[in-house]
């Protein structure tokens, strides 16, 4: 299936320190993919860099197949919403439809004046008057009127009340269906993402750390339940992503590549809210009871 | 035409519950043979979820031979699930309304109900096996 969005070792430093770095990930047209990471996992560093806002240090990133940076032809396939979508506050929604008219070879105006109507946001009144939602409803009705083959959303709903999170969701997922197009969206909010989301990206200190089909993923991890584990290989595991343990018993997150019929284990499944947070938790916590002045 | 809803604390799929909720729809006669399901964009606007995801569950009916999609139109039901029962169901409803009443009157808690339901249904009617669904296949 041909890729929208493919890095290859994808880095890029500021200063001494790699905000991404070995990035290599490639998603399919179609799809509709959450980038989940703590603050500082390098999502908007990769948005930025597959938007051609900023040059990779290292390795590549093609978008529809080629470099982004200076890339006019490609710039216009593809839409974007910055993070706290920045609008120029003083223009009325109205005014910035003109604008992107004017800035846009491929600009759908009637398409962003219908999404808004349809919405009552009101044409004449300065975007930085307008609620946080009804902001966020006009950046996207902006990046759709581009008719973008791919849609990047730098956290499109992380200040928005639930009601207006949940408007904007909808006339997201109503624009995919009318357009089919495919959509990158960084996200802490794992209930939206489980929603909303086929595919995923989980970054963690500057890496991926999981990358795939939602249902493949979901179906490949699973949880075991058995005595102490030692350490020795589990027939059917491919790798314990995250182990918490007793005196007796341990309690595994696991990525599967085959059955796992040894007798020991007890098999459940896991939501996918458990594997993105088993690949976002550190193998183990670092205490500092001494920093604290209080015992261990 | 029906309208989809989603529980969000289920550990049910997404596309799961839609087909639970066709197939539901298609036991007790809301939907019947000729009937279109709701169009594919309007139910990911709807409930805010990933178009692929409705998609799915309506291919999933599809492979259960309960719908099929015609190009450019629309997903239509292609058979029903009421069987020769539905005729029936008016009446038993009734039955049901009046005596679940006369477990109000006699002190009994909807979840008393629930459990003397439950419990009755075990020990008095048999396990349905797979048998019954070849026998309204085709």
């Amino acid at each position: 299936m041909e890729a929208v969005l493919e890095t290859d070792q994808l880095g890029k430093r500021y200063g001494r320190q790699w905000a991404l770095r070995d990035c290599t990930l490639r998603l399919p047209a179609g799809r509709i993919a959450a980038l989940v990471g703590p603050n500082g996992a390098g999502k908007s560093t990769l948005l930025h860099l597959a938007v051609g806002l900023s040059r990779p240090d290292a390795g590549v990133v093609r978008v529809l197949g080629e470099p982004p940076h200076h890339n006019p032809a490609v710039l216009a396939q593809v839409g974007f919403v910055a993070q706290d979508t920045p609008l120029y506050r003083d223009f009325t929604a109205t005014e910035l439809i003109t604008m992107g008219g004017r800035l846009n070879r491929r600009w759908d105006a009637t398409l962003a004046r219908t999404r808004l109507a349809d919405l009552g946001i009101p044409p004449g009144k300065p975007v930085g008057k307008l609620s946080g939602g009804q902001r966020a409803q006009v950046a996207l009705a902006l990046a759709l009127a581009k008719r973008p083959r791919l849609l990047l959303l730098d956290e499109p709903v992380a200040s928005l009340d639930p009601l207006a999170r949940r408007e904007f969701l909808q006339t997201l997922m109503g624009s995919v269906a009318d357009t089919g197009t495919s959509v990158l969206l960084s996200s802490h909010l794992l209930a939206d993402v489980e929603r909303v989301c086929d595919h995923l990206i989980v970054l963690h200190a500057a890496q991926v750390r999981l990358g795939g089909a939602v249902d493949d993923l979901v179906t490949a991890h699973r949880r075991l339940v058995g005595p102490r584990h030692d350490g020795a290989p589990i027939p059917g595991v491919a790798e314990i992503v995250r182990g918490s343990h007793t005196d007796r018993q341990s309690t595994l997150l696991v990525r599967t590549d085959g059955p796992v019929t040894d007798p020991l284990w007890t098999e459940h499944d896991v939501a996918l809210e458990d594997v993105i947070l088993a690949y976002l938790v550190d193998g183990e916590t670092q205490t500092n009871h001494a920093a604290w002045g209080v015992p261990a | 035409m029906i309208e989809f809803v989603l529980d969000g604390r289920s550990k049910v799929n997404t596309y799961m519950q839609l087909v639970q909720q066709v197939k539901q729809a298609l036991r007790v006669g809301l939907l019947a043979p000729g009937d279109q399901l709701p169009k594919v964009r309007e139910v990911a606007q709807a409930l805010a979820i990933n178009p692929n995801t409705v998609l799915k569950a309506y291919r999933e009916l599809e492979i259960e031979g309960l719908a099929e999609g015609r190009p450019g139109v629309g997903t239509f039901v292609t058979r029903t699930l009421a069987g020769a029962s539905l005729p029936n169901q008016a009446e038993l409803r009734d039955d049901l309304v009046a005596w679940l009443h006369r477990a109000q009157a006699a002190g009994l808690t909807p979840e008393d109900i629930t459990a003397l339901v439950e419990t009755t249904m075990r020990a008095s009617l048999p396990v349905e096996g797979p048998a019954r669904q070849s026998a309204s296949a085709g």
